[in-house]
């Protein structure tokens, strides 16, 4: 049979992941001609031979694909014989369409660490080894295509040896472009506080490890950011670092230096063992097992603690395996995380006694992610390093969106076509620095995926800093009510397009009715919704300091149970009352600055605070994260609570439940049992509610979705239940369930109502 | 979309985004002449060759007598302030009642007489006036309008467009004192401590200050919305950032534990006899020696500087070190907490 000659055109994350170092070999293997090349939508080949070869090599490149590629769509077209004599790997061509998708960073892989850590090679204990398989990408890239001079690695010219491997397709660092070397790449800098150079070379790990072992605190430059480090089994220091940080007691995450010393603190399970390895490396929230003996003050009162494994060839040098260190961001309290070095020696130089500092510029910010696993899958908390810019895949085709995200744990969304690029996240807004990093994060990612948005999608909330940025942009409008966001994010991940009864548990969102909304029972698609159900409303006296106060709302509702005999009551709250008290009562009845809230997280700090479990929190969820401790996980007893339907809605009010726990507790029950009865209640009511509306609409797709589905022992109660009485429940499986998966459901739901 | 019909919500009042989108689309875009142009507090205008300020301000507060003032002394205060902080000497004021029926008419007699007393102290003379009835419920009590014209003081020249990087920003005492002692009274709060608003008339303080000082380049009241939206405006109009210190912003104890309780943030308060001084770095310590001197501002404080960047932006440094964007509110405070 004669020769045929095809174009084969290739979309996905096909760059940087090695894609046409395969591709060359698979074509010598086939005895095929031609070339392979980088484009701006993917990677084209020009490819001849005999048909029953080609065949078998289209085949394969799907088949055999790098393991970091992601193949999105592959076409095969004929052309003309060009008489190739051999196969070449072409320069990139910088093309008008960019349409390409970028990879996700990648800890270092198997091969990379041996040569890591073998004296032999000549890369032994350079921190910056790399190659097709692993590296920082997304942190690094200025523009696209992928290529080195718009990396910053750009500053590095490559030495003969690296670039050799650079040229030779055969080579594992055939085009790797962070490829670097002792010789040629940059280099790991050990400083004092002052930014005064203590050491440089490869000694500076050792020597870091052992101002760690003395008790220090130390800025590490890594991958997206710095990491504020500490010996995580002393005592003083992690207490020495949560001073300085600002930070009173949410928890801190903790970088073991093996599997194995991870193991000897916390169970691992299979599905958390292949989260830890992935190449995304996570934060997994594991389970702490008996042998836990870590300070105390990591993860105070927590069965939980986040941990992760080294991911960064330098993690690998500066953590024995037998170390285990907080790792936490680098930041003071609700800044983002600092990745410039002059910023971060400004910034952390009151906290770090020493800086460890490289000369490989981190062009974008990323946080490391956080995972938990449930029901034997990941369920994302915070979605960053490691798995950002990969699309989540939409079930068709939308206008491109900009969908500007939420106010707290801000990301944001960019749509093209069938796909929605979630941003890393970015964090609190009303912070000036992740303001500006926001403004400035959009553009890039919009320049690097090439999306021109058509509309912007925001949060009905007037007062969200994004909802005032997206009304700046000048494009049409879209805004999403808080709640059907969340909902529609997990259809979006799944597929749906619904109508689909959606649970948004959440603490508060703005909802059309002026009030604050955030424990909703929606009926929703992606384009509308309609509220079948909601909890009561609650007074918040002072708004939102009553967030940060959860006695506000308890001593409300005693009020409210007890009139004004309620002081007479033996309970935990009316022994912890701060001074002042009832002028906030006052308020509230008043209802000065005292609006309406129907979130669900409210009636978990309502009941932290009437089990006296905390009445002012230092961190967000703090109160509901407690009163899940005292549960303990267990299956608790179901409360009495109401459920009545108000011209068409349904309105569950916990009010009897609150009655109920405080009459237990002046018998005498214990705490533990009334927070487990509390989870049970709840999760008792919502499915209770759930079943009503899908018994009048016949809808069997339950979506579960906001902050408050953080809680498991409320999530896994919620989902056992309804799977009994033969409901679907989806999860989140993408995205986070908290505000930091809000502007996917934007983008979905802004781009179906502009088709 | 948005089909339902544009109405006026309470929050077109409130001194924030919604009030400055309602005058600047409706107000400005109708009556647009050069001297609304320029946005002051008061016009200033130039009549033969005498210069003049022009204002006007209607006052309905609720309740009508609170702690440290009534409407009557809001009236007469709020007037003359606003030409002050045009670079103007007050002279003269015009006094529109529009009275509710069934007013006991001695409080209308209260009212005038604390009218009367504040406009002497201010060294201004009320001059005409008006009086309408409505019927029950059509007004609640009392509304007052004044007007007042000033003389542009010469030396003077109190413009945002002389606002410049690296001047520093100065307010002349407490915040939040009005704000507080009025919504206490009207509703009946019992509060830890008493706190008696700051109403107060400024144009004493101001012409010593601007004889003094024709450096200081913007003058400024923050009354609704308070300094955070004051300084908004500002740093909008003069295309420059500001950064305030917090810990140098002055707040009474009393004020900050009542705005803790409550859930107010002091800085979107209103002020009734505070003003903000923007002057060149050098004179700073002059403003402040000449502010002391005046029991007004006895307790005047450097509180930030201007920036260059980000234009238009206000930030706040916070006390653990942090850096708070401050944002113009579109209407009431709502939680942007989840
Ligand atoms: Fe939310
Ligand atoms: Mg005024
Ligand atoms: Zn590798
Ligand atoms: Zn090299």
């Amino acid at each position: 049979m004669s020769d045929r000659g095809v174009r084969i055109q290739i979309t996905g994350i096909v760059q940087g992941v090695g894609f046409r170092p395969f591709v060359y070999n698979l074509a010598r293997q086939y005895g095929i001609t031609g070339w392979v090349s980088n484009n701006a939508t993917g990677v084209t080949i020009a490819a001849e031979g005999n048909p029953a070869a080609l065949t078998g090599f289209v085949k394969d490149i799907t088949r055999q694909a790098p393991p970091l590629a992601a193949i999105d769509s592959l076409t095969v077209k004929e052309c003309r014989l060009q008489g190739y004599t051999d196969f070449q790997i072409r320069a990139s061509v910088a093309g008008s369409v960019k349409t390409v998708l970028i990879s996700p960073d990648v800890a270092t892989c198997p091969r990379c660490r041996e040569e890591l850590l073998n004296p032999a090679d000549r890369r032994y204990r350079y921190p910056f080894i790399n190659c097709t398989d692993c590296g920082p990408r997304f942190t690094i890239i200025k523009d696209i295509p992928y290529d080195r001079p718009l990396t910053t690695m750009r500053n590095f010219a490559m030495c003969p040896a690296c670039q050799a491997e650079y040229d030779n397709p055969a080579d594992r660092r055939f085009h790797a472009q962070p490829n670097a070397c002792p010789d040629c790449g940059p280099v790991y800098r050990l400083l004092d506080k002052a930014g005064t150079p203590v050491e440089a070379g490869q000694d500076v790990f050792d020597l870091a490890r052992e101002q760690i072992a003395a008790g220090r605190i130390l800025a590490i430059k890594g991958i997206g950011g710095y990491h504020l480090a500490v010996n995580a089994r002393d005592q003083s220091a992690v207490a020495r670092l949560r001073a300085r940080k600002v930070r009173e007691d949410k928890p801190f995450a903790v970088m073991a230096g093996s599997l194995a010393i991870c193991k000897s603190q916390c169970a691992v399970s299979a599905v958390e063992e292949q989260l830890l390895t992935s190449p995304a490396r996570p934060i997994v929230l594991l389970t702490k097992n008996e042998g836990y003996n870590l300070a105390d003050s990591i993860a105070p009162g927590n069965p939980c603690l986040g941990v992760m494994l080294p991911y960064a060839p330098a993690h690998i040098l500066l953590l024995a395996p037998a170390n285990m260190w907080v790792m936490t961001s680098g930041n003071v309290s609700d800044e983002p995380i600092a990745y410039q070095d002059e910023d971060a020696l400004a910034r952390l130089g009151a906290i770090a006694d020493y800086f460890l500092v490289h000369n490989r510029e981190i062009y974008c910010r990323a946080d490391d992610s956080v995972v938990r696993v449930v029901f034997n899958k990941p369920y994302y908390l915070r979605r960053s390093r490691g798995y950002v810019p990969a699309p989540v895949s939409l079930a068709r085709e939308l206008p491109s969106v900009l969908a500007v995200g939420g106010e707290l744990k801000n990301t944001f969304c960019l749509t093209r076509g069938r796909q929605a690029f979630l941003s890393a996240h970015i964090g609190d807004l009303e912070n000036m620095p992740t303001y500006q990093s926001y403004v400035a994060a959009i553009a890039h990612l919009q320049k690097l995926l090439a999306i021109e948005p058509q509309v912007v999608a925001c949060d009905q909330h007037p007062e969200y800093l994004s909802t005032k940025f997206a009304q700046e942009t000048g494009l049409p409008i879209v805004s999403v009510q808080h709640h059907h966001a969340h909902i529609a994010a997990v259809m979006a991940e799944h597929q749906l397009t619904g109508p689909v009864i959606g649970l948004a548990f959440d603490g508060t969102g703005y909802g059309p009715d002026g009030a604050l909304w955030g424990g909703e029972f929606l009926v929703a698609d992606l384009r509308e919704y309609r509220r079948a159900g909601h909890l009561a409303y609650l007074p918040l006296p002072g708004g939102a300091q009553a967030v940060r106060q959860p006695w506000r709302i308890a001593v409300c509702l005693l009020k409210e149970l007890y009139g004004e005999s309620f002081l007479d009551h033996a309970l935990p709250l009316t022994a912890q009352l701060p001074a002042n008290w009832q002028l906030v009562v006052t308020a509230a009845e008043k209802k000065i600055n005292t609006p309406r809230a129907s979130g669900a997280g409210r009636l978990f700090d309502a009941a932290a605070a009437l089990l006296g479990i905390r009445q002012s929190i230092h961190y967000e969820g703090q109160a509901a994260i407690e009163l899940e401790m005292a549960a303990q996980g267990r299956v608790g007893r179901i409360l009495a609570y109401d459920l009545t339907a108000v011209a068409g809605t349904w309105i569950l009010d916990f009010k009897p439940v609150f009655a109920g726990l405080c009459q237990a507790m002046e018998q005498g029950a214990a705490v533990p049992q009334l927070a487990a009865d509390f989870h049970t209640t709840l999760a008792a009511a919502a499915c209770e509610l759930t079943r009503k509306i899908s018994k009048a609409t016949g809808i069997k797709e339950i979506v579960l979705s906001g902050g408050v589905f953080q809680n498991m022992t409320l999530l896994t109660q919620v989902i056992r239940m309804l799977a009994q009485h033969k409901l679907v429940p989806y999860l989140h499986r993408q995205t986070p369930p908290n505000d930091g998966g809000l502007a996917l459901g934007q983008a979905v739901i802004a781009g179906e109502r502009s088709r | 979309m948005h089909d339902q019909e544009e109405r006026i919500l309470l929050g077109h009042g409130s001194g924030g985004r919604l009030s400055h989108d309602l005058i600047e689309n409706i107000m400005v875009a109708a009556f647009a002449n050069p001297a609304l142009a320029e946005l002051h507090d008061g016009a200033r205008l130039g009549i033969g060759g005498t210069k003049l300020a022009f204002a006007t301000d209607s006052y309905v507060v609720k309740p009508r007598f609170f702690p440290g003032g009534d409407i009557g002394k809001l009236a007469v205060c709020g007037t003359v302030n606003d030409l002050a902080m045009c670079g103007a000497a007050p002279l003269y004021l015009s006094a529109g009642f529009i009275l509710e029926e069934g007013l006991p008419v001695d409080e209308l007699r209260r009212i005038v007489a604390s009218m009367s007393t504040m406009a002497q102290t201010a060294g201004v003379a009320i001059v005409t006036g008006d009086t309408k009835v409505v019927e029950k419920g059509a007004v609640d009590g009392i509304y007052i309008n004044t007007a007042g014209i000033g003389a542009l003081l010469p030396q003077a020249d109190i413009t945002a467009k002389r606002v410049k990087p690296d001047q520093v920003v100065i307010v002349s005492g407490y915040l939040g004192d009005h704000a507080i002692a009025v919504m206490g009274e009207r509703h009946g709060l019992t509060l830890p401590q008493q706190i008696i608003s700051d109403c107060a008339p400024l144009n004493k303080l101001i012409q010593t200050l601007l004889a003094a000082v024709p450096a200081v380049s913007m003058l400024r009241d923050p009354t609704r919305g308070g300094l955070a939206t004051t300084l908004n405006e500002i740093a909008a109009d003069a295309g420059v950032g500001i950064l305030l210190d917090e810990s140098a912003i002055p707040v009474r104890p009393e004020v900050q534990a009542v705005c803790e309780l409550l859930g107010f943030d002091p800085l979107y308060l209103a002020n009734e006899g505070k003003v903000v001084v923007f002057v060149e770095r050098e004179y700073s310590k002059k403003v402040l020696t000449i502010m002391r001197q005046y029991p007004v501002s006895n307790a005047a404080r450097i509180i930030g500087t201007v920036t260059a960047k980000p234009a238009g932006q206000v930030a706040l440094r916070t006390t653990i070190g942090g850096l708070r964007l401050l944002d113009m509110l579109t209407g009431e405070q709502l939680p942007r907490i989840c």
